[in-house]
């Protein structure tokens, strides 16, 4: 008999000893864990590259790399941020919060959820691999374009596309598995309308995932057909089209970036609730604001090519689409205010990374509305200006959401708190470095300097110093980030099952430090009501 | 094991051991198109250690369905799972068809000059933008020369019969084997549904007969689309062939491979259901099969409309 849990024996599989716990595993916790770790991995070295590519601008003129290895820089830094840190964390929060907040034990299909993130080192391994290659990594940025990632790439290339798909399985397998979790194994009293948001953001992300992902390996698929087997997708001397790829691209890259956005609007809005000491304000208005904008993410791709030689209705449409929006992002950002609105509020540090959140989140978005009118963006494309819009969403809103929800829940993976004190040091280094970082960005842009270069005018070389300064500031604050949790898994001080007095949520009637498996038997309705986040 | 229960499995080897299957026949493929000798052998040991993974991972799973454990929670989650899975795969489809309407209904119209693309008459005076001339365009026709003298496109090789009025039936005649393959493959559809009608009334000897004419209609499908990639590279129609021949082998070869896996999952079904796994109540794995075979059947209907016929 392999079952495990059940509700009426107290038999129950505790963790196997050893590394064979963390290969084997089936439990969401562990799995959460793995994915945690692996992305912070990613993570820190995405930005170690990103530490290559500044200390490279913080003069003009080329100082310590070729042109090409610059671009190879550039173009992993991209894809490992985007690939192996910001995803695989927001799976791992899924992984670990998902089964406690909707009272259950474990996600709906243990063995799969193990195999979506196996997988992972395996492609991230593929992926850095390319480093190592003759011709070196792929060179050709990460939105890798047709021709660039099919004529004139290196052969690297190919093991980057094999890598893109097996992120690809991944991804599937995790978002499936989420799906059938939260509606196969949510507590029989918990309504939809009951669940917490970040539930309802990971559902709709999930949606978003299955509907991209398969798309993205299209796409790589017929690099590799165009690429190998003389195949004309992307070659107009076949009849095919570069810009076809860009299309192809966008349809999954658009909803791609709120996989990457929406679990951090659950992240806040379990957040700010709690330190506010008041409901969250329009709950059911934040549940319909998330779905349309996932569903607006599937029609708007082409304001990423506003400079391909669209026809003008079609820049119109794509315009006017992406401009809609703002609508559903405005209804959440609106909300968190109002939640805030007259609260007792006190700012601890998941608190202190929630409020800069829809701060410097809204500057993001600010900016990628003005990209997203056309005729504008005929002086904004392609330059420093959209670097900074989405590092502003990416770094400051992904990012800031995952640091937040690390603060916000790590008493409950470890039953210890962290060092405060230290935890607010951190965040006024990272929240003051990162805009020396990034802000200036914008000026660099508006004024005309590309992006993807390694060298540039004398006129860019000042706001560039600030911005590499800012860059290696921000690095450095990860040590201090690293530090805290170690500290605070090793040495926190044992701490309460509701550490936050404002907290709601059925995680929180858990052990202080949540057993193995969550709920072996579903939460009543009268548990449900009262850890509700919105009554 | 009763309905109030959860279940969760213990640890498990297969998903590692799948994770080394699937990366060892990647990277073995890659070396392969690269050029290694060694590329292929490892892409076969990538590929056995899959095929191991699966028959180990479903065998266990099979054991712990047929021994009861399983509630009907369980299955619900299968069915979500198995349903998600056919969606992902109706989106991957959907990027082919995507380039195939681009291709066809924008960018091979832009090049012949439609809306204002003002250069197409002086780089390519003598081209004519008509979908189904873009099949004949010859491979390896664009020679150096002409790369460096400007005149980019190849010309279509277009056969006698006229150069204006290229017709579907010209490249592939959708009313010859096409046609009777959406007939075999809807058939099959038929068939497979009298074979569910079969299971749940229990009869078996039924469900087995149902069960030997769908595969043998899928396998039949099959042959007839090789016999029909045979003509279609003896006239010229190849992978190579511009857009049109990477759209049509692209999309009609992954329907093709989608057959295949599900022809081997029927023949799976087969056995499982002579072995009694199955009983009136109690069979997803039959039916995971079964909509995964109507899934490849859709997905066939709009090939022959879009690929074939239009």
């Amino acid at each position: 008999m392999t079952t495990a849990t059940a509700s009426h024996d107290d038999h129950h599989h505790g963790p196997e000893k050893g590394l064979m716990r963390w290969i084997k595993t089936t439990n969401h916790k562990d799995i959460g864990t793995l994915y945690l770790w692996f992305a912070f991995s990613m993570l820190l070295i995405g930005g170690a590259l990103a530490m290559g590519i500044r200390m490279e601008l913080l003069q003009p003129g080329l100082q310590l790399m070729e042109p090409q290895f610059f671009n190879q820089l550039t173009t992993m830094h991209g894809l490992i941020m985007v690939f192996g840190a910001i995803m695989p964390a927001f799976v791992g929060l899924g992984n670990w919060l998902i089964p406690m907040m909707i009272g259950a034990p474990d996600m709906a299909l243990p063995r799969m959820n193990n195999w979506s993130f196996w997988i992972l080192p395996f492609a991230g391994g593929i992926l850095l691999s390319t480093f190592f290659m003759e011709g070196g990594a792929p060179a050709f940025g990460w939105t890798f374009y047709a021709p660039l990632s099919t004529t004139f790439a290196p052969d690297s290339t190919d093991f980057f596309i094999f890598a893109v798909h097996l992120l690809g399985f991944s991804s599937i397998m995790g978002a499936i598995n989420i799906i059938a979790t939260v509606l196969n194994m949510r507590a029989p009293d918990m309504k939809l309308m009951d669940m917490p948001l970040f539930v309802w953001t990971w559902l709709i992300t999930s949606f978003l995932l299955i509907g991209a992902m398969p798309v993205l390996a299209g796409t790589v698929t017929m690099m590799l057909t165009d690429r190998n087997f003389g195949t004309s997708f992307f070659d107009a001397a076949g009849g095919g089209d570069p810009v076809m790829f860009q299309h192809i691209f966008w349809f999954f890259g658009h909803p791609e970036v709120y996989i990457m956005i929406l679990p951090a609007f659950g992240v806040i809005s379990h957040i700010i609730p709690t330190f506010a000491r008041k409901p969250l304000f329009g709950y059911s208005s934040m549940v319909y604001a998330t779905a349309s904008i996932a569903f607006l993410s599937y029609i708007v791709w082409a304001h990423h090519m506003f400079l391909t030689g669209m026809p003008v209705a079609g820049e119109l449409y794509f315009m006017y689409a992406t401009m809609l929006i703002a609508v559903p992002t405005g209804v959440k950002v609106f909300n968190w205010i109002s939640t805030m609105w007259r609260g007792s509020m006190t700012f601890e540090t998941p608190m202190l990374w929630a409020i800069s959140f829809v701060f410097l989140f809204t500057i993001g978005g600010f900016s990628g509305l003005m990209l997203g009118i056309a005729p504008a963006d005929i002086q904004y494309h392609d330059t420093y200006f959209v670097v900074a819009h989405f590092h502003y969403v990416l770094v400051t809103g992904a990012l800031w959401s995952i640091i937040a929800a690390t603060f916000y829940w790590l008493p409950k993976w470890t039953g210890r708190m962290y060092n405060e004190g230290l935890a607010k040091v951190h965040f006024w280094w990272a929240v003051i470095s990162v805009n020396v970082l990034f802000f200036p960005q914008h000026f660099l842009g508006l004024a005309g300097m590309p992006r993807r270069i390694p060298d540039y005018s004398l006129q860019f070389a000042d706001f560039n110093m600030i911005s590499s300064v800012g860059g290696f500031a921000f690095g450095a604050s990860f040590i201090l980030f690293t530090y805290i949790v170690v500290d605070c898994i090793r040495n926190g001080k044992p701490t309460t099952s509701r550490p936050w007095e404002g907290a709601k949520g059925l995680e929180w009637t858990l052990a202080p430090k949540a057993d193995y498996h969550s709920f072996n038997k579903p939460p009543s309705r009268e548990l449900i009501e009262a850890e509700s986040q919105h009554s | 094991m009763n309905e109030e229960e959860y279940y969760v499995p213990e640890g498990t080897y297969w998903p590692i051991i799948g994770s080394i299957g699937v990366s060892t026949l990647f990277v073995g493929f890659a070396n392969q198109m690269h050029g290694a000798e060694w590329g292929g052998s490892v892409m076969a040991l990538g590929f056995a250690i899959t095929v191991f993974m699966m028959f180990g991972w479903f065998g266990q799973v099979v054991n712990e369905s047929t021994s009861g454990i399983y509630n009907k929670q369980v299955d619900r989650s299968f069915r979500w799972g198995m349903s998600w899975f056919i969606f992902s795969e109706v989106m991957f489809f959907a990027a082919f068809f995507g380039a195939l309407f681009y291709a066809r209904q924008l960018s091979v119209p832009w090049l012949g000059g439609a809306d204002n693309n003002i250069f197409t008459p002086d780089l390519w005076n003598a081209f004519s933008a008509s979908w189904h001339q873009m099949a004949f365009l010859a491979p390896g026709s664009v020679t150096d020369t002409a790369l460096q003298s400007g005149t980019v496109m190849s010309f279509p090789v277009v056969p006698a019969s006229g150069i204006e009025t290229a017709t579907p039936a010209m490249v592939v005649n959708p009313w010859g084997l096409p046609a009777l393959n959406t007939a075999l493959l809807l058939a099959s559809g038929v068939t497979l549904t009298y074979a569910h009608h079969a299971l749940r009334a229990g009869n078996r000897n039924q469900i087995v007969g149902w069960l030997v004419a769908t595969i043998a209609l899928g396998a039949a499908f099959l042959g007839f689309q090789i016999m029909e990639y045979g003509h279609a590279y003896q006239e010229g129609l190849k992978l190579t062939s511009g857009i049109y021949g990477s759209t049509f082998y692209m999309l009609t070869g992954f329907h093709g491979f989608h057959v295949t896996v599900g022809v081997i999952m029927l023949t799976v079904i087969l056995y499982r259901v002579q072995k009694g796994h199955f009983n009136a109540d109690n069979h997803f794995g039959f039916e995971g099969v079964a909509w995964y075979w109507h899934f490849v059947d859709v997905v066939w209907l709009g090939l022959f409309v879009f690929v074939y016929w239009l």
